[in-house]
């Protein structure tokens, strides 16, 4: 007797492509569900920063900057524009905030904001003229931007050049350095999602798979990939801007490579194009680093095994995988 | 005579390289007027298409649309104005479900505007538009993401894309290219509807029977250059025409 898998999309999914309706309880809990949990987790979490100890409440305030910047990675691919260097509206961000609260002395309540906007607003000046390139041609002009800042605060000493900018405010209290990152996380994941399934999302998405069409239908598409950008510069920004309180000092390392290709590879583990994919493979990266330092010096293998493993058996990304799974029934029935 | 005219083009030419992909051509059409392209493969017509609606920006000449010179301005901009067009090969939103594919249009200023400032509920809009150029209402097909749907509804896809923008001069190049029989046979009274409602239109296409059924007036063109210009039944019994498809004897 031969047996085989049989999939079943579960009803609600069955009866449209994307338009739900709600006919009961049980069915309003099963779209929630998925959606509020992580909202508690995140939320909770740092409540318990007695039990589970300082050190994991750091790495769950770094994991959610990375998500920012990983969010803040999708949003630019969802018009089209595949980037390679994220860094550069982190180290905008991170630079615009020391230097206000530096030489000024502005309190980290007024340098975030301001740093959050300028470093979105610099990116997007100097991402303008190359928004025309499609591909890979953006993504290699984009990989060369924090490079190039950073040799440029290097050779003429600006901003403290070298050495950077420190002895910045703190942060006022722990609660903030907790908080403030899971509630920015929060807020760019759905106000994201939201954006893109809004109309003018659609017209985001409508340049991602067909510009010439856009073109076509009377929009002008170099202005949205800019309000794009701005948009995706300021998830960016604020993580730069934030992390520069945190740690008191900003510096040439707030344009290194791991703000560019840990947002990306992020996105690629966890699912393109879907925000929450880019959400969930940035928690399941940072952490996994985290509990691999045990491992010593062979930390980079097994990271790197691991990341290929998931990326071989799951190319669609981690969170299609289990939206797939969530909405299917999966019973054996016999053949034959 | 410049006010009858809704789009004059004098003189237009296009090199790639050192191909003439057009040649010269002037042609002028009248408001309300069914205009005809033909002409062989590689002749120029997809060219002439892009050259108009600002893809292809001309080495010489003029486009005129309605009293004002539009040549070389972006095709965003074209569109604005109100000239509409649709491609040879398709460019739908693949990602997109089909009645989402016309929110993006619906979305351009030049919409509002005509709308008096308000964009309205696009939603109903577009499954309206649809249904003009032939999806089952009352089916999925509006629902379905554009990568499942046959070419044939892609193609009209394409046609309700355009009219979302209300154009004043609708560019159909090769719209039925790809279509069934019956495809052709349901697309074509939407287009004489459309003329009979004082659309402007342009139709590049292969089909030639069809074509010289509800074209009031064609033009044909080879090597980048207009060789006949005239109402169907000319352009029928012309040699040149002939000559062109069929290859001159002295050729061989």
């Amino acid at each position: 007797m031969k047996f085989r898998k049989e999939r079943l999309d579960r009803g609600i999914k069955a009866r449209c492509e994307d338009i739900f309706a709600l006919s009961s309880y049980r069915e309003i809990s099963y779209l929630m569900f998925p959606r509020v949990l992580p909202v508690i987790i995140l939320l909770i979490f740092p409540l318990l920063k007695g039990m589970i100890g300082l050190y994991w409440e750091k790495v769950l305030m770094i994991t959610c900057i990375i998500a920012l910047l990983s969010l803040s990675w999708d949003l630019m691919a969802s018009v089209g524009l595949i980037s390679l260097g994220q860094a550069l509206f982190f180290g905008a961000g991170a630079y615009i905030t020391g230097f206000l609260n530096y030489t000024f002395k502005l309190p980290p309540m007024v340098t975030i904001p301001l740093g959050t906007l300028g470093g979105a607003l610099f990116s997007t000046l100097l991402l303008l003229p190359v928004l025309r390139l499609r591909g890979v041609y953006f993504a290699i002009v984009t990989l060369t931007f924090p490079l190039l800042l950073s040799r440029f605060i290097e050779t003429t000493k600006i901003l403290g050049g070298t050495e950077g900018l420190s002895a910045l405010s703190p942060l006022p209290n722990i609660w903030v350095e907790l908080y403030v990152p899971v509630i920015a996380l929060l807020i760019c994941l759905f106000g994201f999602r939201r954006l893109i399934n809004e109309d003018y999302g659609l017209v985001f998405q409508g340049i991602r798979d067909n510009d010439r069409a856009v073109m076509s239908g009377a929009i002008n598409i170099y202005w949205y990939k800019t309000q794009a950008v701005f948009i995706a510069g300021v998830a960016g920004s604020f993580a730069g801007a934030f992390m520069t309180h945190y740690y008191q000092f900003v510096g040439m390392p707030a344009f290194a490579m791991d703000y560019s290709i840990l947002p990306l590879t992020a996105a690629v583990l966890g699912g393109v194009g879907t925000f929450a994919g880019p959400t969930i493979g940035a928690f399941i990266l940072v952490p996994l680093s985290e509990i691999l330092r045990e491992v010593g010096t062979l930390r980079v293998v097994f990271y790197s095994a691991i990341l290929i493993l998931c990326i071989v058996g799951l190319p669609e990304g981690i969170f299609h995988y289990i939206r797939r799974k969530y909405h299917q029934f999966e019973r054996m029935v016999e053949v034959g | 005579m410049e006010d009858r005219n809704i789009l004059v083009v004098e003189n237009l030419s296009k090199n790639f390289g050192g191909v003439a992909a057009i040649v010269k051509v002037s042609l002028h059409l009248k408001k309300g007027e069914l205009l005809g392209i033909i002409g062989p493969n590689g002749s120029g017509k997809t060219t002439l298409v892009n050259l108009l609606t600002g893809f292809v920006k001309p080495d010489s000449g003029k486009v005129v649309y309605q009293g004002k010179d539009i040549t070389g301005r972006s095709p965003y901009k074209i569109a604005e104005m109100g000239i509409a067009r649709t491609f040879q090969m398709v460019k739908p939103f693949y990602q997109l479900s089909a009645f989402k594919n016309l929110i993006i249009p619906l979305y351009s200023s030049r919409v509002k505007k005509l709308r008096g400032g308000k964009y309205g509920d696009r939603d109903d809009v577009a499954i309206d538009l649809l249904e003009d150029v032939g999806f089952e209402r009352d089916s999925f097909v509006p629902y379905k993401v554009a990568s499942s749907l046959p070419h044939g509804y892609l193609k009209r896809l394409e046609l309700a894309r355009c009219l979302a923008l209300r154009p004043d001069l609708l560019i159909l190049d090769e719209l039925f290219s790809g279509m069934s029989m019956s495809e052709v046979a349901s697309t074509l009274p939407i287009i004489e509807k459309l003329n009979g409602e004082g659309l402007s239109i342009i139709m590049v296409e292969h089909r030639l029977k069809e074509l010289f059924r509800i074209a009031h007036r064609v033009i044909a063109l080879n090597f980048g250059a207009k060789i006949a210009d005239g109402s169907p039944r000319e352009i029928m019994e012309s040699e040149a025409v002939k000559a062109a498809y069929l290859g001159s004897e002295e050729e061989d």
